[in-house]
């Protein structure tokens, strides 16, 4: 478990990565079809995204992004990455 | 800021207005107040028909510019782009990229909500490159301005080349304005906010030519989209095809970039429109109120209380008025019945008015439901709903917004699967669809009622837990269960078409606009009155016919027989005239065919009597009391506890009371689990556009039905 964990911390950083309140900055993202969806919604490369709050069951999340908030599930906020602070 | 209401200060070349009635669409993301932008502008001149070729509800209204000039407004699917990702938004494109429609817009109103002006242009700078006559209606000004944005309304315009009009669609401000424009003949805007890559010429020449398209941006959202446009042909479609082999064309690439570079020139021209002038924002009053609302703990006991308000809303309060109407149908029969005579008459009372009363009957619901989800939905909150238990209904296959239509389920199925249409995902919404009417409607209220005083007894436990009220809601639970069971097959089952998505705008909390409230009741209740009226109307009088003919003779037969037996038995004149309708339903068609299912229902307890109940039911459930009532020779007028005290008393073969317990809740489990409803036969048919999903629900869940009531008749006896 705890390799598995630091693998992922060596994977690239994503916005499931961010607690609540954390920002950060959209370097890519990862899923070319979703990335259409997110492109559209404001989640460009270069973007600030900010993780909002959880659903009680911790998926879906929000995330607030060009000054609106957005929901989506864990498996499509995994796809947006984030740049290494 | 300076608002613009003066239309002649618009920057549009004005050509001689046109005389006839223009066609103006409705365009815009969703919760930019699009549809209260709509309502405004037509009121209650609205009409829902259907896109041609698809099943989706098109609003159209007539709005009034002048005294002399009308046009017709056409609401369009809130959408985020030309570039559609769901059944409803594929809509737009359809309507927008066929050329030789006669629904082709003169103008599109695009709505773009201030306060969130750049993800909303994205659309609008789309529309523009198709060089469609646009006006922008900036809606929300008031809330970008509390959240200390500012638009310069007079510099955006001329950036974006088109009329610019600041409204309020709760309040009605810009109204004057915006008819004014459309008034005038407007030209395209002549800017181009996206420029195509060269690149891809060797694609959009050839496709603009062989379809005659006005312009090159249309060109390529025909080599994106061609698989969605439902107006091309076999013969084009295969063509675009090997096309774009040929051309080595990526649709997934090209639509990327291209969204980039649209964003790209709109933080552009909005550096000198938008002044943000707080820049460190006090926490939102939504994000406050989530907090609480979608809470760990309070967010789901605020949901069930909801939920449990809504419930007794719909049991409760709807019952006066459902018990005005029922009583209004009975005295308008029984008058027209004492003043005329002859067997037109019976048809007209027994067959159309009373099939007329039982879709009248559940307008109340209709409308103290949508009601509520009219009101949730307005205020924001449904949005959390969907939030709190996408999780949950994602093991069942479901989707946060199926919980929507199940709830709406226990209503009417009918509303409720037409409420399933914001399910973006095809293979979700199937799912819904199908599962939806194992929740238990308000149609097997009385079915439910009637078995439940005759086999449970009324106890109290603990003061006020009421005996038959646990079992009746063991019977919802039940039901509930087997929706989502019952989905979780469907899951494994059904293979996706497509990907799902929760990406969507979390709205902010907004207080209900009460117009909307009232139209979005006054709308489904009419499209039930018409849509499921007319099949239940036209059922009625079939199993009216078949319950009131039988071959030959027979009937007389059966009535000299009853009048024999009467005076056996010293029977009064009201006695001795049930039990002749009584007799003369086992000799009718239907009682021949009652007859006839006899050995296939035996297993699960019932005889011919009950298969005559089953037969007419077959179009709408509960028909269930009104026919029992008949058969066992109770007469019309009758109320619950004479019912059950009259079948109490029914004893079968051995001199046993035939309603044993066992019998009861057979019963029970197979009007909970069948499919007996033409009304939702017919909306499945409609909202799925095929038969195979209609016919699939009714021989899955009759063959449930039939499984579990035998399975509970075995237990029990």
């Amino acid at each position: 478990m705890a390799q598995h964990k630091a693998q992922k911390q060596q994977a690239q950083k994503t916005v499931c990565d961010l607690k609540i309140g954390e920002s950060g900055e959209i370097i890519g993202l990862k899923d070319p079809e979703m990335a259409l969806k997110l492109l559209e919604m404001g989640c460009l490369p270069g973007t600030s995204v900010k993780l909002n709050s959880k659903a009680p069951l911790g998926d879906p999340i929000t995330i607030i992004v060009n000054d609106y908030t957005l929901s989506l599930r864990l498996d499509e906020a995994e796809t947006i990455l984030l740049k290494e602070n | 800021m300076a608002v613009t209401t003066q239309a002649q200060e618009l920057q549009a070349e004005k050509v001689t207005p046109t005389l006839q009635v223009a066609k103006v669409a409705l365009i815009g993301n969703p919760n930019s107040g699009k549809t209260s932008l709509f309502n405004q502008l037509t009121g209650l001149n609205q009409k829902v028909g259907n896109f041609p070729g698809v099943t989706v509800d098109k609003k159209t209204g007539i709005c009034q510019l002048s005294p002399k000039q009308k046009a017709q407004i056409i609401d369009l699917p809130g959408t985020y782009s030309l570039y559609p990702k769901s059944l409803d938004e594929r809509i737009v494109i359809n309507l927008l990229y066929d050329v030789s429609s006669s629904h082709q817009p003169d103008l599109v109103i695009v709505t773009a909500d201030a306060s969130n002006l750049k993800r909303n242009l994205l659309l609008f700078t789309q529309l523009a490159d198709l060089q469609i006559p646009a006006v922008l209606a900036l809606n929300m000004v008031d809330v970008a301005q509390q959240e200390g944005i500012k638009v310069d309304v007079q510099v955006l315009q001329e950036q974006l080349g088109v009329p610019v009009v600041p409204v309020n669609a709760r309040t009605g401000i810009g109204m004057a304005a915006l008819k004014i424009i459309m008034t005038q003949q407007l030209q395209a805007s002549g800017e181009t906010f996206y420029a195509i890559p060269d690149a891809l010429k060797t694609v959009i020449n050839p496709i603009q030519e062989r379809f005659e398209l006005r312009n090159e941006y249309m060109a390529l959202h025909y080599a994106h989209q061609y698989k969605s446009l439902k107006f091309l042909s076999e013969a084009d479609v295969a063509w675009v095809d090997k096309l774009l082999e040929q051309e080595g064309f990526h649709s997934n690439t090209q639509q990327a970039s291209e969204t980039i570079a649209r964003y790209t020139r709109i933080n552009e021209l909005l550096l000198d429109v938008v002044r943000v002038e707080k820049a460190d924002k006090a926490e939102k009053f939504s994000n406050r109120l989530d907090q609480v609302l979608t809470h760990k703990v309070f967010g789901y006991l605020i949901f069930f209380a909801i939920l449990f308000l809504v419930f007794q809303a719909v049991f409760t309060w709807a019952s006066y008025p459902m018990d005005m109407i029922d009583e209004g149908i009975a005295s308008l029969n029984s008058l027209i019945q004492e003043n005329f005579n002859g067997p037109l008459v019976n048809l007209l009372t027994e067959g159309v008015i009373a099939g007329l009363g039982g879709v009248l009957i559940f307008i109340p619901q209709i409308a103290v439901l949508f009601a509520f989800i009219a009101v949730l939905e307005e205020t924001g909150y449904m949005a959390r709903v969907t939030f709190m238990m996408d999780k949950i209904m994602r093991k069942f296959g479901l989707n946060g917004k199926s919980v929507v239509p199940l709830i709406s389920g226990v209503a009417c199925a009918v509303p409720a699967i037409m409420s399933a249409r914001t399910i973006e995902n095809w293979k979700d919404r199937m799912i819904t669809i199908f599962v939806t009417p194992l929740m238990s409607c308000s149609a097997r209220i009385p079915v439910y009622t009637v078995l439940i005083a005759l086999v449970v007894p009324e106890k109290y436990y603990f003061g006020f837990l009421n005996l038959q009220g646990i079992v009746l809601m063991g019977l919802y639970v039940l039901g509930f269960l087997a929706a989502i069971f019952s989905a979780l097959l469907l899951k494994v089952l059904l293979k996706a078409r497509e990907r799902s998505y929760f990406i969507m705008e979390f709205p902010v909390y907004k207080m209900p606009r009460w117009k909307n409230v009232g139209l979005t009741i006054f709308e489904k209740a009419k499209t039930f009155v018409l849509e499921a009226g007319k099949v239940i109307v036209a059922v009625s009088i079939v199993l009216w016919v078949l319950a009131s003919y039988g071959p030959g003779d027979s009937f007389e037969r059966a009535e000299e027989r009853a009048l024999e037996q009467a005076q056996g038995m010293n029977l009064s004149e009201v006695q001795t005239d049930n039990l002749i309708a009584s007799l003369q339903l086992e000799e009718s068609y239907a009682g021949i065919i009652g007859h006839v299912i006899e050995p296939a229902i035996r297993p699960l307890g019932y005889d011919w009597k009950i298969g005559i109940a089953l037969l007419t039911s077959f179009a709408a459930r509960e028909v269930f009391v009104g026919t029992i009532s008949t058969i066992y020779s109770i007469g019309e007028e009758e109320n619950v506890s004479t019912i059950k005290n009259k079948l109490m008393s029914e004893k079968d073969a051995s001199g046993d009371p035939f309603f044993t317990p066992a019998r009861a809740f057979s019963l029970m489990v197979f009007y909970m689990l069948a499919m007996q409803c033409i009304s939702t036969l017919a909306i499945v048919r409609r909202e799925t556009k095929s038969w195979t999903w209609p016919l699939a629900q009714l021989v899955y869940m009759t063959g449930l039905a039939y499984v579990m009531a035998f399975i509970t008749y075995q237990i029990f006896s």
